[in-house]
């Protein structure tokens, strides 16, 4: 009995840090831009059909697929923001929003054109193998999927704090106005910020296109899962979104475990609902003045 | 356009009852964006409004005519609850719009689990007798009942929602939308005013959702109060120009015909996702050349000519 | 009295910006309260307006007691704030904005609307009720502001820094109407910093420093108060 919860709840945080780097490329677009990216999950099956695709063509387990889908998908990301997205910034939020849903019904139709409505699985030896530590069993595909996001996420960190650019990422997301006065071109921190963004919906994508059979419908999930851990965690708030990420799969886990598969959902709105009430920007947004 | 309705044969009518239906649905997400609330969940509104008026027509036995007033007030309380909770714990803006997607999709997922509805497997309205069938007693009938029906609805919450946008309360709206706490210094009960709006709105939507579920026949929480009819109710009053009273009417009748059209040359050319495309590039246009929305433009335009 | 503040304060984060403040303003009386910036004027304002809770202490208007009323229920008893920095609903056209006063007592929207198009007459711009708000310069913006605050037919007046910005013949003309509001029975409370204003119109003066009091009394007297004067001016500024 044990064995199982302690099974559950390591496989809710394995997966749990994968949404945590999808969450984390909503919410750093968030931060940076004040935008919301309504269109997040259909980037995130981009990266499975990318995964899919490499996988299938080159027989390499999908992890170390991750850092290809991250770089197309950040090309994506920094087209469509000095494209496209960059003109909306300042145009109200139900203006953005259909944006956003243009974007998703585009690539979903794209999807389905291209690879149909029924989904691929990536079968592969490891999916039915799993690492014995002590009394755990950990699943060796989310295992490593959850490995290959802790350091992209790590990576990412490293990357805001240390370099040039990552710096002047955190003053736009910190303060808009004084870092257009210092000089930083707001207009291309926007693009790599979007192109950083989606590159964690992408690389998450190819690593749970092992896990979740890959099919253009799943976009609208993923979409909502994000949504919930950003709020659960605080709209923009980095740390939020990994906290956030590990809760909900966990919880997930959980409530799927204890009260039902069919209602695992249920128990993230109840408790993305008990947060926005509780403290409406999220455990680790800004409070209120 | 409306009169000719009798004259069209029941492709057009399907066509334009599918219209007005938007329209209608248009009109009362509209509503709530005077005070400046973004409803990404009002299909919980339509779907709540139509399970209750299906249930207590079918299952309750009650008169249809009253099964859809108990669906208006069940979405109307919970349309309220929910402006109540974002008011009183002050979640404004995408918050907001967020809070109203995860109580919609809360809804969905115990839909979906509630056997007395009939679960993920759908509620079924029995089949009528067309023959012996009185339509303004069953509330159903054939495509010309449901196309009057809808451009009914669709002139009367036009009508109504005019009138209170002329009023205080239409004032007070549009002045929590401009800046909710000027308004407010100024005496306007915000909370209030916001219950007020979404309250209508809801209820609103509940009486459309009846109505549909009665056209549809049959209902699926997926289909009737998923993300994707809330976000298809909310394509046409903003491509149509948010804010003008005549957009979300303007808006049906692009983005109606557009998803149809789309849907027929897709499977003409056996072509899986081109609907689907088709529909997010012209919406994208539209909304990236005409930020207002094609009402607004119209209007102007025709200003300018004239003068 | 009318408005009775009593050992208001308020902290931020344990910052505190209002400390101990208490004062009295009778009706019919223009009080101002002046102090350098940052002195927690404004905070003030939004404590005894109702846009911030108070840490502890209390407001009251007229014996009622209004702490932890919500911003819109202390409009509602009389007392109405405009803000420092305007805040126009830009949207809407100028008679629109003031009507959304008038909707605090009438709710006839052609009576609201006849009220407004008084107060917009009375601030003098009546050319402009149609234009739309956010096309308004700033000393426009700033009349707007208090043609709002007049139309909400408030007993007592809150003015933030109405005068700030203005040239001195549109601050005179504001310095009119205030006095005019008084003579049909208002009471005023403004957070100032033109002198001038401050030592021809105000009745009493209370000053501010720290988010403390630091002295009360007639214009005359704070002018010559050493205490004011060292702590508000700098030490060897005197009062013009």
């Amino acid at each position: 009995m044990t064995a199982l919860y302690l099974n559950v709840i390591s496989g809710g945080i394995l997966i749990g840090v994968v949404y945590a780097l999808i969450a984390l490329g909503l919410t750093i677009i968030f931060g940076v831009m004040r935008v919301v990216n309504f269109a997040h999950g259909e980037m995130v099956v981009i990266g499975m059909y990318i995964g899919y695709g490499l996988w299938s063509a080159f027989k390499l387990p999908p992890w170390m697929l991750a850092p290809v889908a991250a770089a197309l998908l950040f090309a994506l990301g920094y087209a469509l923001q000095l494209g496209i997205v960059n003109a909306f910034i300042d145009r109200p939020q139900h203006a953005q929003f259909v944006l956003f849903i243009s974007f998703a019904l585009m690539i979903t139709g794209l999807h389905l054109a291209l690879f149909g409505p029924d989904s691929w699985p990536i079968q592969m030896v490891e999916s039915m193998q799993s690492y014995t530590i002590g009394p755990v069993r950990l699943d060796v595909l989310r295992s490593q999927a959850a490995l290959m996001a802790l350091l992209l996420i790590i990576g990412l960190m490293l990357f805001l704090r240390f370099s040039t650019l990552g710096r002047s990422i955190r003053a736009a997301a910190d303060n808009l106005i004084g870092a257009q006065v210092i000089g930083i071109r707001v207009r291309k921190v926007y693009a790599v910020t979007a192109g950083i963004g989606m590159a964690c919906a992408g690389a998450a994508g190819a690593l749970i296109a092992p896990i979740f059979d890959t099919q253009p419908f799943l976009a609208t999930d993923f979409t909502l899962i994000a949504f919930i851990i950003v709020i659960v965690g605080g709209l923009g708030s980095l740390t939020g979104a990994l906290l956030g990420g590990v809760l909900i799969g966990l919880s997930e886990a959980l409530a799927a475990l204890m009260i039902s598969p069919a209602l695992k959902t249920t128990f993230s709105y109840a408790l993305l609902v008990l947060v926005l009430l509780l403290r409406p920007n999220g455990l680790f947004g800004e409070p209120e003045r | 356009m409306a009169a000719a309705g009798p004259l069209l044969d029941s492709f057009w009518q399907s066509l334009l009852t599918l219209v007005f239906f938007y329209a209608f649905m248009g009109l009362t997400w509209n509503l709530m964006m005077s005070a400046g609330l973004l409803s990404l969940g009002h299909g919980l509104f339509l779907g709540l409004g139509a399970y209750a008026t299906a249930v207590f027509t079918a299952t309750g036995g009650l008169s249809p005519w009253i099964s859809i007033l108990i669906g208006a007030a069940i979405s109307a309380v919970a349309g309220s609850a929910i402006a109540w909770i974002g008011g009183r714990f002050s979640v404004r803006g995408v918050q907001f719009a967020l809070l109203t997607i995860a109580f919609a999709e809360l809804a969905r997922v115990l839909f979906d689990n509630w056997d007395f509805v009939g679960s993920t497997g759908g509620f079924f309205l029995k089949a009528i007798n067309p023959d012996t069938n009185r339509p303004l007693l069953t509330l159903r009938g054939g495509t010309l009942f449901f196309y009057l029906a809808f451009v009914l609805i669709t002139a009367g919450a036009y009508f109504l929602i005019r009138a209170l946008m002329a009023s205080r309360w239409g004032y007070r709206w549009r002045g929590i939308n401009e800046d909710e706490d000027a308004a407010r210094a100024l005496g306007v009960p915000a909370l209030r005013s916001k219950v007020l709006v979404v309250a209508i709105s809801a209820g609103l939507a509940g009486v459309g959702g009846g109505l549909f579920g009665f056209l549809q026949g049959s209902l699926f929480p997926d289909s009737i109060m998923g993300l994707r009819i809330s976000i298809e109710v909310l394509i046409a009053p903003i491509i149509g120009g948010v804010g003008s009273l005549f957009g979300p009417i303007v808006g049906a009748f692009f983005v109606v015909p557009l998803m149809e059209g789309s849907n027929v040359l897709g499977q003409r050319m056996g072509f899986y996702g081109l609907n689907t495309m088709i529909y997010g590039a012209v919406i994208l246009g539209v909304i990236a050349f005409l930020p207002d929305g094609i009402w607004p433009r119209i209007v102007r335009f025709v200003a300018a000519r004239r003068s | 009295m009318m408005l009775q503040v009593r050992d208001l304060t308020k902290a931020f984060r344990g910052l505190v910006a209002v400390r101990d403040v208490s004062f009295d303003v009778a009706e019919r009386e223009i009080v101002a309260l002046i102090g350098p910036n940052g002195a927690g004027k404004t905070t003030c304002f939004n404590l005894i307006a109702g846009a911030l809770r108070p840490t502890s202490g209390s407001v009251s208007l007229n014996g009622e007691n209004l702490t932890g009323l919500a911003p819109e229920q202390i409009a509602l008893r009389g007392l109405v704030r405009t803000f420092q920095i305007v805040r126009p609903m830009v949207g809407l056209t100028v008679l629109e904005n003031v009507m959304m006063g008038a909707f605090a007592r009438i709710s006839n929207v052609n009576e609201a609307a006849s009220v407004a198009k008084q107060a917009i007459m009375r601030i003098g711009l009546q050319d402009k009720a149609d234009a739309l708000a956010g096309d308004l310069t700033l000393p426009d913006r700033k009349m707007l502001e208090l043609a709002r605050a007049i139309a909400t037919e408030p007993r007592l007046l809150l003015l933030d820094e109405v005068m700030a910005g203005l040239r001195s013949s549109e601050s005179d003309r504001i310095v009119e109407i205030i006095q005019e509001l008084r003579g049909g029975g208002m009471t005023v409370l403004l957070i100032e910093h033109v002198m001038r204003v401050v030592m021809s119109l105000a009745d009493r003066v209370i000053v501010l420093h720290h988010g403390e009091k630091l002295a009360e009394g007639a214009p005359a007297d704070i002018g010559s108060n050493p205490k004011v004067i060292e702590s508000y001016l700098g030490k060897k500024a005197t009062l013009a």
